[in-house]
């Protein structure tokens, strides 16, 4: 399982990073949310997908899946949210002012060069 | 009392300058920091005795005790010559400057106090023993250099020559304090003492050849020997008191007592013989070739000072000879340059003075707008006559005894039978007779043309006439003293020159008295010296009467090959290279930074993985694969497909959302409960989110990119996942370590008293994440809040824009 999931990892990643290379200001952001989750998957992996049961205690069980990751997961999933609001409105911000969401145009002032 | 606090004297009595400057109106500020050199003088002077015995003293004060960095005041022959040389000519200078720079239009606070730190410098460069200090009052005379060149900042030429010497010696600076950690690493000190005394072992090191070089390349610099003399002749935009202190009888000469100091170290080297009277004689013959070609006094001056530096540079290599021979004649050598060091000190300072007063007097320095000042400047005119003969190597004035030694040294170089100086020791003495007739030409060029010969009076911008004696007071002390000691070398030698020769070439002498050598002013007929000075008069003099014949000759060379313009066209060009490469990789696009981050990340990851072969996939670790796993995979890998190819906002949303139910998929199949609940409730805000937010934004557009830029991004963006996808196998192949998750699983309802693992988690065994991440939210909560209300307009370009 592991293996399938490294590749799907991989898929997710490749395809973020190639939404955020694009000049446009939406796909950057679309992107990022690719990101995360591929990056939240690869946590899940990394602590191994094996276990029989949530990490809950019920009597005769003690086949848990590994809890930390989840709970490093969980962390790292409302943390990127938080991020992910920021940066819509953000853009919704930039493009109020600038009227534009090409990333090649927003280059800062000439003056600082 | 710790002698080596007087070092610092001069440093600290400039604390008070600007106080008396400010306070006492009424008298020039220079006669309160006369005292200063006066009473140096006098104090060094009585370590006479003492060193003439071949004795030293020395006084340490503790700086950095645990690296071994001490200042010291080590005084021997050497460093009391130099010593003696800095404080008195110092005192003469001072002395000059008092009626040369005007208490009412200069800022007389400033440059006392850059003199004063100048001194300190000095003093501390000739006098350390230990060869970190000496690097640190080294650069100071760079610094305090800077300063007193720029001293009229409101000229460019000054801040231009000022730049100059700066950047030129501060680059042998850092040679030299290269050098300097070398024989650190080589000897285990930094006293040079100490190193001096395992000279025989050192030379078996594998650096030392490079410390050599590197501290040769420190000496260069600073004493403006060729490539590097080129900052000199631009130093002249200093007040001319500077220029006659600094950039004749004193820092200049910094790099010849390095050379002298470290000959005992690096002496018994061919290639230290080889660069120090080469480059040495290439420098005398250079600058007094160039030096006929100049039309202002000081740039004469300069260039002779250039060539003279050299001349002794070469005596010092030459010197150097004596540890493979016992011939007299090389030990000689290194009198000699002794000995033309204190004669050229005392004539170039004086010549320098009445260039100055020259300048002062007439209001120009220009050769051609002067002549015939002869009877109107009779004192400067004989003093100028005195300096200049002794340049040229006349008797009865010291520069004849001390060229004549030179000359004779040269001569017996072809002698030496060591290190093809056989083959080509023949050039030197013919280089070095050619150079003297120059040295003649120059001289006399430099002394008739302005005070003899047609007056054109009209022509200056000021009515000519006598300096006041105060300012001619110093220049006449330093031409008594031309002739002075040309009547008595001996003395001089006795008391001064054979104590420093004895400490250039501590190995050889048992004590100064050992040293070997009477000076005569005549050798008889059959001496090779009197022959080649007869020829150098004859042949100087045939040359200054044909100058205007062959002086157009120097137009030939052109403007841009020469060494200025390759200085020039060096800084430009850095200058220029580095912004343009600077231009070339950052273009300003935020994709450019994007893709080399990406791919430096994916290519370096991917090399290291298989450079140290750390890709293992070990399948026995993995779980089993389950037909719901590899249907959801399925799922994701649609949306993610969907995403990136959508032709609309709406639709890439919605795959973006897909993605997001499907990872929550993925949570409930390895038994995430509390991943998946969050991961829904949150996805399914960020959706509202995104179609809020979106409903704003503009539809989705290429933007123009072209093929070949999509087919960069699928490259680097594939190389990235191909990169996580192979460090994920193999970190997952190969755990070292067990997981700490069995200690959460044991002790959570003993310990926390909770069933939920992963709840307890985040709220006791790790609730500083947690309280962080709700920081996290609140500030995100307050961004977006900020950035909604406020309506801050954009402002119009500030004045700092423009």
């Amino acid at each position: 399982m592991e293996f399938i999931l490294s590749i799907l990892i991989g898929v997710l990643f490749t395809a973020a990073v190639y939404l955020i290379l694009s000049r446009s200001l939406l796909k950057v952001i679309l992107g990022t949310g690719l990101l995360s989750h591929g990056a939240h998957l690869l946590i899940l992996t990394m602590g191994g997908l094996g276990g029989s049961a949530p990490p809950v205690l019920i009597d005769g069980i003690t086949d848990f899946a590994d809890p930390l990751p989840q709970a490093l997961i969980l962390t790292a999933i409302v943390i990127s949210f938080g991020v992910t609001a920021v940066i819509l409105v953000m853009a919704y911000r930039m493009y109020a002012v600038h009227q534009t969401d090409n990333m090649n145009e927003l280059r800062g002032n000439d003056e600082h060069d | 009392m710790e002698f080596v606090l007087l070092i610092f004297l001069p440093v600290i009595f400039a604390l008070f300058v600007p106080l008396a400057y400010k306070r006492i109106k009424g008298i020039h500020t220079g006669w309160f920091v006369l005292l200063v050199p006066l009473v140096l003088f006098g104090y060094y002077a009585g370590f006479l005795p003492l060193v003439m015995d071949g004795g030293h003293a020395i006084s340490e004060l503790q700086w950095i005790p645990s690296l071994g960095i001490v200042f010291t005041s080590y005084i021997d022959g050497l460093s009391l010559l130099f010593t003696l040389l800095i404080t008195g000519i110092g005192s003469l200078v001072v002395l000059y400057s008092v009626f040369y720079m005007d208490s009412k239009k200069e800022n007389l606070g400033s440059f006392y106090v850059y003199l004063l730190i100048f001194m300190t410098a000095m003093l501390g460069v000739v006098q350390s023993d230990n060869t970190m200090t000496l690097y640190l009052f080294w650069e100071l005379t760079s610094i305090s250099s800077f300063l007193l060149i720029g001293f009229w900042y409101t000229k460019d030429k000054s801040r231009f020559g000022a730049l100059k010497s700066m950047m030129i010696t501060v680059f042998g600076g850092l040679m030299m304090l290269g050098g300097f950690i070398l024989l650190n690493i080589m000897g285990g000190t930094f006293s040079i003492r100490e190193l001096i005394a395992q000279a025989p072992e050192l030379a078996n090191q594998p650096y030392f050849m490079l410390a050599l070089v590197l501290i040769l390349l420190g000496a260069f610099t600073k004493s403006a020997q060729f490539p590097f003399y080129i900052w000199l002749p631009d130093a002249m935009e200093a007040p001319t008191p500077v220029s006659a202190y600094l950039h004749s009888a004193t820092m200049v000469k910094a790099g010849i007592y390095l050379v002298a100091r470290f000959t005992p170290i690096f002496g018994s080297s061919s290639v230290w013989i080889w660069l120090v009277t080469g480059i040495g004689l290439l420098t005398l013959f250079w600058g007094s070739f160039f030096a006929v070609k100049q039309t202002d006094l000081k740039a004469i001056l300069a260039f002779s000072t250039v060539s003279q530096l050299g001349l002794i540079m070469s005596l010092l290599g030459a010197g150097a000879i004596s540890y493979h021979t016992t011939a007299a004649i090389f030990s000689f050598a290194t009198y000699a340059a002794i000995f033309h060091l204190i004669n050229h000190a005392t004539f170039k300072g004086g010549l320098f003075m009445i260039a100055g007063i020259i300048d002062h007097e007439t209001g120009t320095r220009d050769i051609r707008k002067l002549g015939g000042l002869m009877s109107i400047m009779p004192i400067s005119f004989t003093v100028a006559l005195i300096g200049s003969l002794s340049m040229a190597g006349l008797p009865p004035f010291n520069g004849f005894l001390s060229k004549e030694m030179f000359l004779e040294s040269m001569a017996a170089l072809q002698h030496f039978e060591l290190y093809n100086f056989d083959t080509w020791g023949i050039l030197f003495p013919i280089v070095a007779w050619i150079a003297s007739v120059f040295t003649f030409t120059y001289s006399l060029y430099f002394v008739l043309k302005t005070f003899i010969g047609q007056k054109k009076f009209e022509q200056l911008p000021k009515q000519p006439h006598e300096a006041p004696i105060g300012m001619l007071a110093a220049p006449m002390i330093l031409a008594s003293l031309v002739i002075i000691i040309f009547f008595i070398p001996n003395l001089v030698g006795k008391w001064i020159i054979k104590p420093a020769v004895m400490a250039v070439q501590p190995t050889l002498y048992a004590s100064p008295s050992a040293v070997d050598i009477h000076v005569k002013a005549w050798h008889g007929f059959g001496s090779v010296g009197l022959w080649l000075t007869v020829g150098v008069i004859v042949f100087g003099t045939l040359l200054y009467l044909t100058i205007p014949k062959w002086q157009p000759f120097y137009r030939i060379q052109p403007d841009r090959l020469s060494l200025n313009a390759g200085y020039d066209a060096l800084m430009r060009g850095s200058e220029r290279g580095m912004n343009r490469v600077s231009r070339l990789y950052m273009t300003g696009k935020i994709r450019t930074y994007l893709l080399y981050m990406f791919a430096f990340l994916s290519v370096s990851i991917i090399a290291v993985l298989f450079i140290k072969d750390a890709f293992i996939v070990d399948m026995n670790s993995f779980a089993a694969i389950t037909l719901y796993g590899v249907l959801n995979g399925l799922v994701l890998l649609l949306s993610v497909g969907f995403v990136v190819f959508a032709k609309s906002r709406l639709a890439a949303i919605i795959a973006l959302g897909g993605v997001g139910y499907s990872v929550a998929l993925f949570f409930v199949i390895f038994k995430a409960p509390d991943l998946a609940l969050t991961q829904l409730v949150i996805e399914t805000v960020s959706v509202a989110l995104f179609l809020l937010a979106f409903k704003h934004l503009p539809a989705l557009q290429t933007h123009g990119e072209t093929a070949s830029h999509k087919v960069v991004n699928l490259i680097v963006s594939l190389s990235v996942g191909v990169m996580v996808t192979l460090v994920a196998l193999s970190s997952h192949s190969q755990k070292l370590i067990p997981s700490i998750s069995q200690y959460y699983k044991d002790t959570v309802a003993t310990e926390a008293g909770g069933g939920n693992i992963v709840n307890v988690i985040l709220v006791d065994y790790r609730g500083f994440d947690t309280l962080f991440e709700i920081a996290v939210l609140a500030i995100a909560g307050i961004a977006v809040l900020g950035m909604i209300r406020l309506r801050v307009s954009r402002k119009e370009p500030t004045d700092e824009n423009k």
